[in-house]
């Protein structure tokens, strides 16, 4: 009876263990094809499943070719234009999304109830409902195809969802931290700055990590606001080797998306454990 | 000494969290009300994109979208499929999987992290560009199916198909939402369980009375986000199916897209995304209503 139970509890286990790792390797294996065929001739690529090239048939020619993304510029060039709006978003998102945060969350005061619901409610809208006027307001002030244009609003605590994120955060710190501070003298914004951000360092990291992988697969912002190829930034110049390759250069097509995710990948299993917490905060208890 | 600094204090905390929001405050007038009116405002104008000039047109714009311009409402179509099929799709895969990983298995962590990794890569363009070679007329997509002796499926260039091609792309991005749910059932306590198998309770009846009525408020989260991510998908339509084949892929935000931003017709387009908004809020609306009778609240 006793080795019965035992034995069934190890099959459910072990039929978790199946289920999970046959999920798992239908994710990754899309990933996983894209690096092996980046070191493959054009014709071993289709018509099978393999992930590596067939042995003895290994070709590292793509990369050299994908990293002269364009015919005007290397991926360098692509990845130095993604990085000059991609700083200020995060910088911008950062410090302005702890400060709304910071006022919510901790302090009583009239209209902090209608604030909060203003929160929650552009949390439900979505952002392209915003683009066309913000466009044609661009537009007027001069400001269409400058970087400026895709991080401005990021210094403004407009992103509903980061704001939301450190609130639920902030929850959990016991307020007489910042009350001791208060009493030694310490203003709001010492106390935020001394007390509160050291504390608040993971969140304000999952935001920052956020934000960067957010602006890095960002496409639709590119292509509505900059117009130049001196602007052109990754997600652009990718877009149109997708329509150039195509016919015949798969390998290099390969090659140049590869090396479009390894920032992203990298910094993502460099500080995994922040997107995980940080997503699992967002859900709320509540 | 002690007591003014005391009433200075007070008086400085009492206009602090203004202070402290008037980056808020700016943001919010200038970036998501001041839209939302110049939106609808625009709406009832006609744009002369070459002259640069605008015309009151009252509500031409939404006559003219209602009966007018059947390209709207096969985006309609298009949109509603996507968003009502990919929406439960990604919840019940997600519910699935954090349900697997809420067994205490060891090594939960390392998978926990592998099935985020395609929410994080999400909409890059770099993923747009393999997922149409995966699902490509040679892809190994249909390498699988050949193995089964299914004949090769046009996944990009079917009417039938194109829509599962991007459904299933969103499906493939499950782990944010998996992981919220993983989090909302950790947090079921284990008294619960023990209670209910000292009563009797099978495993499954467990699953229905304790485990999910607990987790729906965080359903309810779920879905309202899904729903949402799904009403703005942009990129694989515009870049995998490129709106096509016979606008089957061709989703509102895109036609709204091209219209504003290809056309320069801002009026006609600001009316479509009024349209969508409004489409948009009656569906949230619908879940939040119903969700009276479906989630549960414990305390």
């Amino acid at each position: 009876m006793q080795k019965r139970k035992i034995s069934k509890t190890q099959i459910n286990a072990a039929i978790r263990y199946v289920i999970l790792i046959i999920v798992g390797f239908i994710l990754i294996y899309p990933l996983l094809w894209m690096i092996g065929s980046s070191f493959k001739h054009n014709i071993d690529i289709f018509g099978n499943l393999n992930i590596l090239p067939p042995a003895g048939r290994w070709t590292f020619e793509h990369f050299p070719n994908a990293w002269q993304l364009t015919s005007r510029n290397t991926m360098v060039f692509y990845y130095m234009n993604t990085l000059r709006f991609l700083i200020p978003q995060v910088v911008g998102q950062v410090i302005s999304c702890t400060l709304a945060a910071y006022a919510i969350g901790r302090f009583e005061f009239p209209g902090k109830k209608i604030i909060f619901t203003i929160v929650m409610v552009t949390l439900l809208m979505p952002e392209l409902a915003f683009r066309i006027p913000i466009f044609m307001l661009y537009r007027d002030l001069g400001l269409l195809d400058t970087f400026a244009s895709l991080y401005i609003q990021n210094f403004f605590a407009v992103n509903s969802f980061f704001v939301f994120m450190i609130i639920q955060f902030m929850r959990t710190i016991p307020r007489e931290l910042d009350e001791a501070a208060e009493i030694d003298g310490c203003g709001p914004l010492k106390t935020l700055i001394y007390i509160l951000v050291p504390v608040l360092r993971p969140i304000i990291i999952t935001v920052g990590l956020l934000t960067f992988m957010w602006g890095m697969n960002d496409f639709q912002g590119p292509l509505i606001f900059l117009r130049s190829p001196d602007n052109r930034v990754l997600s652009l110049a990718l877009r149109m080797i997708l329509q150039d390759y195509e016919v015949t250069h798969f390998g290099q097509m390969f090659a140049a998306a590869f090396m479009a995710l390894i920032p992203t990948l990298a910094i993502f299993f460099a500080c995994s454990r922040y997107f995980v917490e940080g997503v699992t905060q967002s859900g709320g208890k509540e | 000494m002690v007591k003014t600094a005391k009433v200075k204090g007070k008086k400085r905390i009492k206009l602090a969290p203004y202070m402290l929001l008037i980056p808020w405050f700016i943001g919010m007038a200038l970036f998501r009300v001041y839209p939302i009116i110049a939106s609808f405002i625009n709406s009832l104008y006609q744009f002369q994109p070459i002259r640069g000039t605008r015309e009151f047109i009252g509500f031409d714009n939404y006559t003219r979208i209602l009966f007018d311009f059947p390209h709207f409402w096969d985006s309609v179509r298009a949109t509603l499929t996507y968003v009502l099929l990919g929406t439960p799709l990604v919840l019940i895969m997600a519910f699935f999987v954090a349900f697997i990983l809420n067994f205490k298995l060891k090594g939960v962590n390392l998978f926990r992290t592998a099935y985020y990794i395609p929410s994080i890569l999400g909409g890059n363009v770099a993923v747009a560009i393999v997922w149409s070679q995966v699902f490509g007329g040679n892809g190994p997509v249909n390498a699988v199916l050949s193995i089964f002796g299914v004949d090769p499926i046009s996944w990009i260039q079917d009417e039938f198909f194109a829509p599962f091609t991007l459904i299933f792309l969103s499906a493939w991005q499950f782990g944010s939402v998996m992981l919220i749910f993983l989090a909302a059932l950790q947090n079921v306590s284990p008294t619960l369980y023990e209670a209910a198998s000292i009563d009797g309770a099978k495993k499954t009846r467990q699953l229905f009375s304790i485990t999910l009525p607990l987790v729906t408020p965080v359903l309810l989260f779920n879905t309202v986000n899904v729903l949402l991510r799904h009403f703005q998908e942009f990129n694989s339509a515009y870049l995998i199916t490129m709106r096509g084949p016979n606008r089957a892929t061709d989703f509102l935000v895109i036609l709204i897209y091209e219209y504003a931003f290809r056309r320069m017709q801002f009026g006609f387009a600001l009316a479509m995304s009024m349209m969508l908004l409004l489409i948009i809020g009656i569906l949230t609306l619908i879940v939040f209503i119903t969700s009276k009778y479906w989630v549960h609240y414990s305390d």
